[in-house]
């Protein structure tokens, strides 16, 4: 994040070496990141999208032998729902259980 | 003449222009206003739209626009003699790539942070997008044959380079796993990382690698050619983390480390410039100094792609609107930096005329050759280091900058085709996008010779596009100012300028590229020919619009 998240301080001289140095690493490791924060951020969707896709699997009419299970996971993805199908191109819920708009 | 009275003329030019003229332009010219919501923190995401430290913003747009490009082109233009080089440098950086860069930066934070192509479409008209995926595809695809031939030039031409230019894969995929895999300090990374490169280097001297007549039935040209688009192909699929951005982390550090074992080199030894200030007794061949100077040296005086640069990512990242002066101008400062270090060192790293002469015997024979000869006798003279260790040390940074270029250009305009597949209704997967520009980019860098020995033919050609780039993004600004009414003349005077010298470059070079029978390049010209006046004819209409005053809606996304 960036330095001036370390903020103004009010302490001793002794301590601006040492905001300095921190400020420093920050930024390097903002350096570091911030060039591809997008790419990786859009390579994390897909990978939730895909997992998002198992999960529905069996509501979609996919047989799907873990079905019993990934039941268990379908509150946890239904905040990204929404988003989810409006990403693949659909502009109402697939699912009849699911009203989300 | 000494270089480091070049040197000292040279900072004290970016100096005042950074504290004078940049001044002026982001004062009176686009009036940046500190109270201004930047944004980074109108949009902010965590992702794209971050506010970021002015000088951590600095540091990564100055090493995204610095890389080989503003090395090569100063190695090749000293054929004209030192001092053209020197001016085109200076007063490019200050009057006309600082205006650009902050312009850029400028109109983009005033646009949601929108890109230069989807702004373009926005003041120049829906015409004027699809000009700009023209301009882009040329420019990647010139990008990647230009920058496969300087390489194997360098890994031919100092044999020494080898281990390091691809050990140095090895180290970037290291430091990778380091900091996702196994979590380590990104401090303690980057020394190891940065030791292990140079220890590379230091057994790159002492092994230096020289290909046989035939290596799997190919001349070691044709062979580094093979292997290096190879490894762009393999490296723009793999994910960034894997390789390309500890890649590009490791080369931005370099950069301030090869900036300044350069510097202090030049201020240590204070080399003669041998090279004329005028070279009245250029080789034959060599075609006239304007208009080709001025897309010759076209990073580090003035580069459409900073624009690209400008409002990709450092647009969307500023904290205050005031920080895109030091951001914008002092980037382009920072570029013009590394042209003038390229300028020096291959002026001023040789003996005597005679041996200079020797080296520039033909238009593009110095190029970065002789940056890396001319370095390393000064990085010799001044910081005692052996002259073949320096020549690796500044070969492989060479290298490496050239590298990164490459495979990230493999990686965008593997997404221009897929773009231009979407347009057509066709779905182009990623394998077949990326074999379509491996096949492309290789097809171009042969046209020029098994070996790539006609590959500097495509420099100019890339600086012309690259200046044509720029003119469209002058254009954009000119019609922002107009629309605003400010002063556009700071806008205006550099695209007349840089766009008549574009123009003009690209008609010269459809004589010379007719005399050479280069067929294929000459079809690349006349579509650039034909894209320029475009670009004019865009530009004149949607100006005349914007004085008439006729459309004010600039201010709808301004004030939003």
């Amino acid at each position: 994040m960036p330095s001036s998240s370390t903020g103004p301080d009010g302490r001793g001289r002794r301590d601006e070496p040492c905001r300095r140095w921190s400020a420093f690493v920050d930024g390097l490791s903002e350096f570091y990141h911030a060039p591809y924060r997008r790419t990786l951020a859009r390579a994390k969707r897909d990978e939730d999208d895909h997992f998002m896709m198992v999960v529905l699997a069996d509501a979609l009419g996919v047989p799907d032998p873990a079905a019993y299970h990934s039941l268990e996971l379908l509150p946890a993805v239904y905040p990204e729902f929404h988003a989810w199908h409006r990403r693949l191109g659909l502009d109402r819920s697939p699912l009849e259980h699911v009203g989300c708009c | 003449m000494n270089s480091l009275v070049l040197l000292v003329i040279g900072l004290a030019i970016f100096t005042a222009g950074y504290l004078v003229y940049s001044k002026y332009l982001s004062e009176r010219v686009y009036q940046l206003d500190a109270a201004h919501t930047t944004p980074a923190h109108e949009l902010s995401d965590g992702v794209d739209y971050v506010p970021t430290n002015k000088f951590v913003l600095w540091g990564h747009h100055f090493t995204s626009v610095a890389g080989a490009a503003p090395i090569v082109g100063p190695g090749i233009a000293v054929i004209w003699g030192w001092l053209p080089a020197f001016l085109w440098v200076t007063v490019g950086t200050v009057f006309f790539a600082g205006m650009h860069d902050l312009g850029a930066l400028w109109a983009s934070a005033r646009n949601r942070g929108q890109s230069i192509g989807t702004l373009s479409g926005r003041y120049i008209g829906p015409r004027g997008r699809n000009l700009f995926l023209v301009v882009i595809f040329l420019l990647l695809l010139m990008v990647i044959a230009a920058f496969a031939v300087v390489i194997t030039d360098l890994l031919i031409g100092t044999p020494s380079s080898v281990i390091p230019a691809w050990g140095a894969i090895a180290v970037a995929a290291v430091v990778g796993q380091m900091i996702y895999r196994w979590r380590m300090n990104l401090l303690l990374t980057t020394v190891i990382g940065v030791t292990a490169l140079y220890s590379l280097i230091l057994l790159g001297d002492r092994y230096p690698i020289e290909l046989p007549e035939s290596t799997l039935g190919m001349s070691p040209a044709t062979f580094w050619i093979v292997a290096l688009f190879l490894y762009a192909g393999i490296a723009s699929v793999l994910p960034v983390w894997v390789l390309l951005q500890p890649r590009d982390y490791i080369n931005g550090v370099q950069l301030f480390i090869g900036l300044g074992i350069l510097y202090a080199a030049v201020l240590f030894s204070a080399p003669t410039v041998v090279a004329p200030a005028f070279n009245g007794n250029v080789p034959d061949g060599t075609p006239g100094l304007v208009p080709l100077l001025f897309v010759t040296i076209a990073c580090g005086a003035i580069s459409g792609f900073h624009g690209m640069v400008s409002s990709g990512t450092s647009s969307k990242q500023l904290d205050k609107e005031t920080d895109a002066r030091f951001v914008g101008y002092f980037g382009a400062v920072g570029e013009g930096l590394l042209a003038l270090g390229a300028i020096i060192a291959a002026t001023a790293g040789f003996r005597t005329v005679a041996e200079w002469e020797e080296v520039y015997s033909a238009f593009g024979n110095g190029g970065v050759g002789a940056f890396v000869d001319g370095g390393g006798a000064i990085v010799e003279g001044g910081l005692g280091l052996p002259a073949s260790l320096s020549a690796t040390i500044l070969a492989t940074m060479a290298v490496l900058f050239a590298a990164t270029t490459m495979d990230t250009a493999v990686r965008l305009l593997r997404f221009v085709v897929q773009e231009g597949g979407e347009l057509l209704k066709v779905n182009v997967s990623k394998s077949v996008a990326t074999a379509i520009v491996l096949i492309l980019g290789l097809g171009l860098t042969f046209s020029q010779g098994a070996g790539g020995e006609g590959g500097m033919r495509i420099w100019p050609l890339f600086g012309t596009t690259n200046q044509l780039l720029a003119s469209l993004t002058l254009s954009i600004v000119a019609v922002m100012l107009m629309r605003k009414g400010r002063n556009a003349w700071p806008a205006l005077v550099p695209l007349a300028l840089v766009f008549t010298m574009a123009f003009y470059a690209a008609i010269v070079q459809l004589g010379n590229l007719y005399d050479a029978q280069d067929w294929l390049l000459l079809g690349l010209d006349l579509v650039i020919v034909v894209a320029a006046v475009w670009v004019a004819f865009e530009a004149v209409l949607s100006m005349r619009s914007a004085r008439a005053g006729e459309s004010e809606d600039a201010e709808l996304v301004d004030r939003s």
